[in-house]
């Protein structure tokens, strides 16, 4: 479920490490808690962000989600599919439904981060 | 996730083995959704849907002095509501303002049935209680009765072969007869802008109805979709658009208000405000710009919060952002452009007529 190559954070955020950039999105949990996204905002390119500084928010019909980012850095691209189509957060949070992609400006925020199976747990054990 | 204490209606098994996300609604664990908000919005505007509302509360009005008791403790005008009728009212304060919104059934010239929102039942109940007196017999109901509301252009299709008749019955006409050999009280009502139908029924035949219903083809939809089709039709949510700061003729609901009547609870408050004019009114808005307006964003004009929105959603049937909103009487013309601040965000949106959307007759 969890692809075993990503980190994630406590917030139900993953991000997917490449060298000096990460591609961040939200986990299948957290689209399932939202239900139908709707409404995606994205920051801007260029944008810079601190660890854990909201970078957008995703809308469902019924409630409204802040994203943050659990690393530090500029946002270097952005996902403009989901702002059109939301509803490929819900059917492929880990895949086509990734957000933004951020230049990282250090690896120790990386190191609060939980791997896939520890994240599996976190959701599992229900403090989530 | 606390789920201890929390009430459970006839049909919570039949929530569990559809999938249903349960959520804490007023005290009750109720299935917010079964398979997706838009998805069960949109089978109740195109062919049917059935909800558990059995969580609202029921209160038994009876005696000789029943009918005058009730026209003293409500404003819409109980003495022409007909046996075999109902019509949506409220419980007002001396202010004029909303202790609750609710439906008035008369099952005969002294006895009638009382219905009001789940969250505010006791507090109803006891309002009601402390009021009575004389030849006026008050009965909480709430355990007497499950409630299914089958809603949509397909419900009378559904229920007539199980409700032969079913058809005759007007808007707001109900009856007491049986829906598939059982016991019911069938009425025209319901809270989605749809043709339907809610079925009153004892909670111990409430699961082999519900399951008959969903055999019969009616789509099991949640509280997420009755707020949204609700809101599409303008339909005021208790705690929303109504509370104990509003008055009918600020909430648009100046129809149900007959001062005409003789004295109720709130009529003389109600009467100086109509004078005086309402200090602000209820309308729908849509957003124009991109983002969804929620309850309790502001309304602003000129950088100053003048108006608070009430309910706000994206509408499935409309594909947009829309809701309803308390402004001043100068912005309550449709057309006119208001900013909403969003997440202290300004978001731009313009007042259309109510409701969004309109059944086709």
């Amino acid at each position: 479920m969890y692809p075993s190559e990503y980190l994630y954070s406590r917030e139900h955020e993953w991000v997917h490490v490449q060298d000096d950039v990460c591609t961040l999105g939200i986990t299948e949990f957290a689209q399932q808690e939202l239900g139908e996204v709707v409404f995606v905002e994205l920051p801007e390119v260029g944008q810079v962000f601190d660890t854990g500084d909201e970078v957008g928010t995703i809308e469902s019909v019924k409630a409204v989600a802040e994203i943050f980012t659990p690393v530090a850095g500029e946002v270097v691209e952005l996902n403009d599919a989901v702002v059109d189509d939301p509803e490929l957060i819900n059917e492929d949070p880990h895949g086509e439904g990734w957000l933004i992609k951020l230049r990282f400006s250090s690896a120790a925020d990386l190191k609060d981060l939980m791997n896939a199976e520890q994240y599996e747990e976190f959701v599992k054990s229900g403090e989530a | 996730m606390g789920s201890d204490n929390l009430e459970r209606t006839p049909l919570y098994a039949c929530h569990v083995e559809l999938g249903a996300r349960l959520v804490d609604f007023a005290g009750w664990e109720m299935p917010v959704q079964y398979t997706g908000v838009i998805e069960e919005h949109r089978a109740v505007r195109t062919a049917a849907g059935l909800f558990d509302v059995s969580h609202m509360g029921e209160v038994r009005v009876r005696g000789a002095g029943a009918e005058a008791f009730l026209q003293r403790l409500t404003p819409n005008d109980v003495a022409k509501l007909v046996p075999g009728r109902a019509h949506y009212s409220g419980l007002l304060t001396e202010e004029g303002t909303y202790v609750d919104d609710l439906l008035v059934y008369r099952l005969a010239a002294d006895d009638f049935l009382v219905v009001v929102n789940a969250s505010n039942a006791p507090r109803d109940f006891a309002w009601i209680a402390e009021r009575a007196g004389g030849e006026v017999e008050v009965t909480d109901e709430c355990d007497r009765w499950a409630l299914i509301a089958l809603q949509g252009p397909k419900a009378l299709e559904i229920l007539e072969p199980l409700a032969p008749g079913a058809s005759a019955l007007r808007y707001y006409g109900f009856r007491q007869g049986t829906v598939d050999g059982r016991p019911a009280l069938i009425s025209r009502t319901g809270y989605t802008g749809e043709d339907g139908f809610e079925l009153y029924v004892d909670p111990e035949h409430a699961v082999a109805l519900w399951r008959r219903l969903v055999d019969a083809g009616a789509a099991p939809a949640g509280l997420g979709a009755r707020d949204t089709l609700r809101l599409e039709a303008a339909m005021a949510l208790y705690g929303h658009e109504i509370d104990e700061k509003t008055t009918p003729w600020e909430a648009g609901l100046d129809w149900v208000v007959k001062l005409d009547k003789g004295d109720f609870s709130g009529r003389a408050a109600l009467v100086a405000q109509k004078e005086a004019g309402a200090p602000r009114r209820l309308v729908g808005f849509e957003v124009e710009g991109r983002g969804i307006a929620r309850q309790g964003h502001t309304v602003l004009a000129g950088g100053t919060a003048v108006g608070v929105v009430t309910s706000g959603t994206w509408s499935p049937t409309f594909e947009k952002a829309l809701g309803l909103a308390y402004v001043p009487p100068a912005l309550a013309a449709p057309g006119t452009a208001l900013t909403l601040d969003v997440r202290g965000k300004a978001l731009a949106a313009r007042v259309v007529p109510t409701p969004f959307y309109r059944r086709a007759k």
